[in-house]
């Protein structure tokens, strides 16, 4: 995963689009004129964002500032980041809610209308097929997001069983929501800025929580969530208003909220702990594995239900073979595919993220170890470039969430 | 990875056809590869840093991995990795000979490669067995 530096732009593609080059390696011989632009791009290329392949599209790196800039305003002021290039569809009908808790983990039944949940598409296996978030608008209308990368095999695994599921009297249909664009805005003015712009009062919504209502003019989907570990909003807009909604949010914010791209967003993932799909998730690999244990509802490990639930469900029983853990490493950061060691030399895993954290000024990852050297504070070795250097496991978050909850 | 063993294989035969040729001196003294190091000759003794275009494309430089006084480099192989926020990159020796000095500065503070590129943010010297080399 590395080149000379005659290959920046591209390892730098590279590494954030690794997530995706599974599941389209034939999309990354796309030339730039193929590649898929959001409602904004124009809007990119005028702030000065470096545009890069990402999963078919079109999308800012970053733009004037740099990386660490962008990470470190957006934990001090806040972004906006366009991240309308994911996937997010509607499922509707009196059977929606039982036909999705076939195949995701969480106690979707369980949500209170208005709310949502981080979930997990598993395989027959227990292996994870992509990671969604998933709201339930009301008992017959369930809103998600997926991955960029996997949304291809995402709305075919979807649509074979939705076929079957309707075949047999089951009442649900799907609208893929491309008519939209999404716009992330995160960060400790998230809030006040988005106020500005729409009469609803948004200190009762909550970290998780979902609304439609008009921003700015507009009529859109608000779900307060993120992928930074703070407080945000994403906010889905049709896509003919989308414009004037992100130039509305950089004004009412007074240039404090900025535009910031995939690398940015990846650092701020990273330090939050949050999984990037195709690094930290896998196919062969569980949500048990994975530490996502707590988005399988209690309802769901009683009665299973959902595909690869014997699997995982034997996993919570007796605790997974391998399980993801946080480092603070010396020498050079971590990348994904960096072998782990313990401090004799016998191999433990491997790292699946990794980089210089800018909030901390060092190095963090993540990685799969075997069950007995999971514990915090276990020295390990992590090997990079054919030399070993010190490294602990660490709790994660590395940085702590700012979700807004309820006090 | 079939995109990736493509464009591994078209630089590197890139790299490998034009080498030579690929020396250009823009500031007085010092010779650029294509693969964006710079190199300073005077005498024997060559110093060895990444250009001003290449920090600026890697960004904020959080690691130099230096190597060790005494290694052997080969013209146009990699001696060393420049890590940013985001990106690894190997560094290629511009001169073949032996490492006889290595920017310490660099271990405590990489962001001389990003702030001074071409004066503090040297990153090694080597004693050239082929002086030669370089010319044109």
């Amino acid at each position: 995963m590395r080149g000379g530096l005659w290959q920046l732009g591209q390892s730098i593609t590279r590494r954030l689009a690794h997530a995706e080059k599974k599941v389209l390696a034939s999309r990354c011989f796309a030339s730039e004129a193929e590649l898929k632009k959001t409602a904004l791009y124009d809007f990119h290329v005028a702030h000065g964002g470096k545009m890069v392949p990402f999963a078919g599209w079109s999308m800012p790196i970053q733009y004037k500032d740099s990386i660490m800039d962008s990470t470190l305003n957006c934990r001090e002021n806040g972004s906006l980041f366009d991240v309308s290039h994911m996937c997010g569809l509607s499922l509707k009908g009196k059977d929606c809610i039982p036909f999705l808790e076939k195949l995701v983990i969480g106690d979707i039944a369980g949500l209170a209308p208005g709310t949502g949940t981080l979930s997990v598409f598993t395989n027959e296996k227990g292996g994870s097929i992509d990671d969604t978030v998933i709201t339930k608008v009301k008992d017959d209308h369930i809103y998600l997001v997926v991955n960029a990368g996997c949304r291809d095999k995402d709305l075919a695994h979807i649509e074979g069983h939705m076929k079957s599921f309707t075949s047999k009297g089951g009442d649900v249909s799907w609208h893929i929501h491309d008519e939209r664009s999404l716009l992330a805005l995160q960060g400790p003015l998230a809030a006040s800025v988005l106020q500005h712009l729409t009469k609803e009062d948004l200190s009762k919504l909550y970290f998780g929580h979902f609304k439609i209502l008009d921003i700015n003019g507009a009529h859109c989907f608000l779900t307060r969530t993120g992928y930074t570990g703070e407080d945000g909003f994403e906010i889905s807009v049709p896509s003919e208003h989308a414009l004037d909604l992100a130039k509305a949010i950089l004004e009412k914010s007074e240039g404090k909220v900025r535009l910031t791209g995939l690398g940015a967003r990846d650092s701020l993932r990273l330090e939050a702990a949050l999984c990037l799909y195709g690094n930290d998730m896998e196919q062969h690999i569980t949500p048990v594995e994975a530490g996502l244990t707590w988005a399988i509802g209690k309802r769901r490990r009683a009665e299973g239900g959902f595909l690869g639930a014997d699997v995982i469900l034997k996993q919570i029983e007796e605790g997974p073979k391998i399980r993801r853990v946080g480092f603070f490493s010396s020498g050079p950061p971590p990348r994904s595919h960096s072998e782990i060691h313990n401090t004799s030399g016998a191999a433990l895993g491997e790292v699946t993220s990794g980089g210089f954290s800018p909030c901390l000024k060092k190095n963090i990852s993540m990685g799969y170890v075997k069950s007995g050297s999971h514990k915090v504070g276990t020295e390990l070795k992590i090997v990079i470039r054919g030399k070993s250097y010190d490294a602990v496991i660490t709790k994660m978050p590395f940085v702590p969430a700012k979700y807004y909850k309820p006090s | 990875m079939a995109t990736k063993l493509w464009a591994s294989r078209a630089a590197s035969h890139l790299r490998i056809s034009v080498f030579r040729r690929g020396f250009a001196s823009v500031i007085p003294d010092l010779k650029y590869a294509d693969s964006h190091e710079w190199v300073k000759v005077d005498g024997t003794s060559a110093t060895v840093g990444i250009t001003d275009h290449a920090q600026d494309h890697l960004g904020d430089v959080v690691y130099v991995e230096l190597p060790e006084v005494g290694a052997n480099v080969t013209q146009g192989k990699s001696f060393g990795a420049v890590e940013s926020v985001k990106a690894t990159s190997d560094v290629n020796s511009p001169v073949s000979g032996k490492v006889v000095e290595v920017n310490e500065e660099l271990s405590n503070s990489p962001g001389l490669v990003n702030g001074s590129p071409y004066e503090n943010g040297w990153i090694m010297k080597v004693e050239m067995s082929d002086a030669g080399e370089l010319t044109p």
